[in-house]
């Protein structure tokens, strides 16, 4: 039988809104994989070396706080300066369509909007996972197109 | 991968967490590294302590409270943190971390490694792999390897497995005189903590615990007031089990569960585990079927 994947999901930043979070976390798990979750308020650093230490495959970032464009690429720089190039980073909340394309060029491989169904971040994850180069830090300048 | 172990043994925690997922996975045995197992035989040390009692009773805090006051002091530690695997799809939502300050303390972070296990295909509230993920932390410097169980009840003994000493930490209101009483976990206990001692109902407990331990025949294990979250009894508490010695009460139990443990892992780990599971749930074999094609020839039953 395949390994369970191994993924973080993590609250980046000063945003007390966890349960689109929650929900990935549960899609995840029901899913058959293995979600770490962080909880609350985690400094992009924190979250770097959780995703170190616990092997992580895949990193999903939620924000509603409307500082995405900050904390994103900050968890995307430093995971490639700890050498954590091949982890795929995806993220999701209230991301304004205008300032995706800057996330995407920082090494965001997926943005899940409000609406989006459960089943397509599993069909985002089961893709780039068959992927050999999807990873933050691998320059591959593919991205998901999310239809949320 | 024996490239990844040099640098694990080095100090690199990326490759000290590959490791440990390669060993979690099978696809790495501590016979490739050529590491011996963490196991104590003598009594006066540990390298490794389970911290097991019922979900709820503050396990986390309290061993995140415990890790903080260790490091501090310069011990190097390592937690392995197992929360269940769904038994309908085998995901698991790890939280564990959710509680964890001192990963994240800039002052001991480096002291501190904290890993998420899920039970995965083992039933119980600790797999037995994690004996020997336990064992490359060791290798690796991280000298006192902590091991947070599933939360469990009063029958649940498979830490004995996996570790030199049992703590285990209950709560207050957790039943009247006669629950602690009964037989089970806390007659392997090398410590018992009452948590939440800052609630009703905590000193009372102690106590009854205490009274118990007084009327059986073994010297009793100690029994300590604490609250992981409001630092309550964290001192005496990390002094009192950093020197704790084995009490010998698990000795036999200890292999009593490290053999069930490892006829689990054979059944679970065979080729047609799945796949037995699958002919069970339609009901075209029966268990007996099932055993004799996962157990074969080999296993002798008596009739």
């Amino acid at each position: 039988m395949a390994q369970p994947l191994r993924i973080v999901v993590a609250k980046p930043g000063l945003d007390g809104h966890d349960r689109g979070a929650k929900v990935v976390a549960r899609t995840l798990r029901d899913a058959g994989h293995e979600v770490i979750y962080t909880g609350l308020r985690r400094t992009a650093q924190q979250i770097v070396e959780t995703v170190r230490d616990e092997d992580a495959r895949f990193l999903g970032l939620s924000s509603l706080s409307g500082a995405h464009s900050h904390l994103f690429p900050k968890v995307c720089e430093l995971l490639v300066n700890e050498g954590l190039e091949d982890v795929i980073v995806f993220g999701g909340g209230i991301i304004p369509h205008e300032d995706r394309p800057e996330l995407f060029s920082a090494g965001i491989k997926a943005i899940f909007g409000p609406g989006t169904p459960t089943s397509e971040i599993l069909e985002f994850i089961q893709h780039a996972n068959g992927m050999n180069d999807a990873g933050v830090g691998q320059g591959n300048d593919w991205h998901w197109e999310s239809k949320a | 991968m024996q490239d990844e172990v040099a640098r694990a043994l080095n100090g690199e925690r990326r490759a000290l967490a590959r490791v440990l997922s390669a060993i979690e996975n099978g696809t790495f045995t501590l016979d490739d590294a050529g590491i011996t197992s963490v196991i104590k035989t003598d009594k006066s040390t540990w390298n490794t302590m389970a911290i097991t009692g019922a979900p709820g009773v503050g396990k986390s805090v309290l061993v995140d409270a415990l890790m903080t006051q260790w490091a501090k002091q310069g011990h190097q530690l390592a937690l392995l943190a197992v929360d269940p695997s769904s038994p309908r799809t085998g995901g698991a939502l790890l939280g564990d971390r959710v509680r964890m300050t001192s990963v994240d303390d800039p002052e001991i972070k480096d002291l501190v490694y904290v890993r998420s296990i899920a039970t995965r295909a083992a039933s119980g509230s600790v797999p037995l792999i994690v004996e020997d993920m336990a064992s490359f932390l060791h290798a690796c410097g991280w000298n006192r390897v902590l091991i947070e169980t599933v939360g469990s009840g009063q029958s649940e003994l498979r830490c004995a497995a996996v570790a030199d000493r049992i703590i285990v930490v209950e709560g207050p209101a957790r039943g009247d005189g006669i629950q602690a009483e009964k037989a089970g976990l806390l007659e392997l206990a090398d410590a018992v903590l009452v948590n939440k001692a800052d609630l009703d109902g905590a000193q009372k407990h102690a106590s009854e615990l205490q009274e118990s331990f007084n009327l059986g025949q073994r010297e009793a294990p100690p029994v300590l007031l604490t609250s992981g979250l409001h630092g309550i009894g964290i001192d005496a508490a990390s002094d009192l089990l950093l020197q704790l010695e084995a009490s010998g009460r698990a000795t036999r139990a200890r292999m009593r569960e490290r053999l069930l443990a490892s006829h689990e892992r054979r059944l679970v780990t065979h080729p047609s585990y799945n796949e037995c599971l699958d002919l069970l749930t339609k009901g075209t074999i029966d268990i007996e079927n099932a055993l004799t094609i996962l157990l074969g020839d080999n296993d002798e039953r008596s009739s």
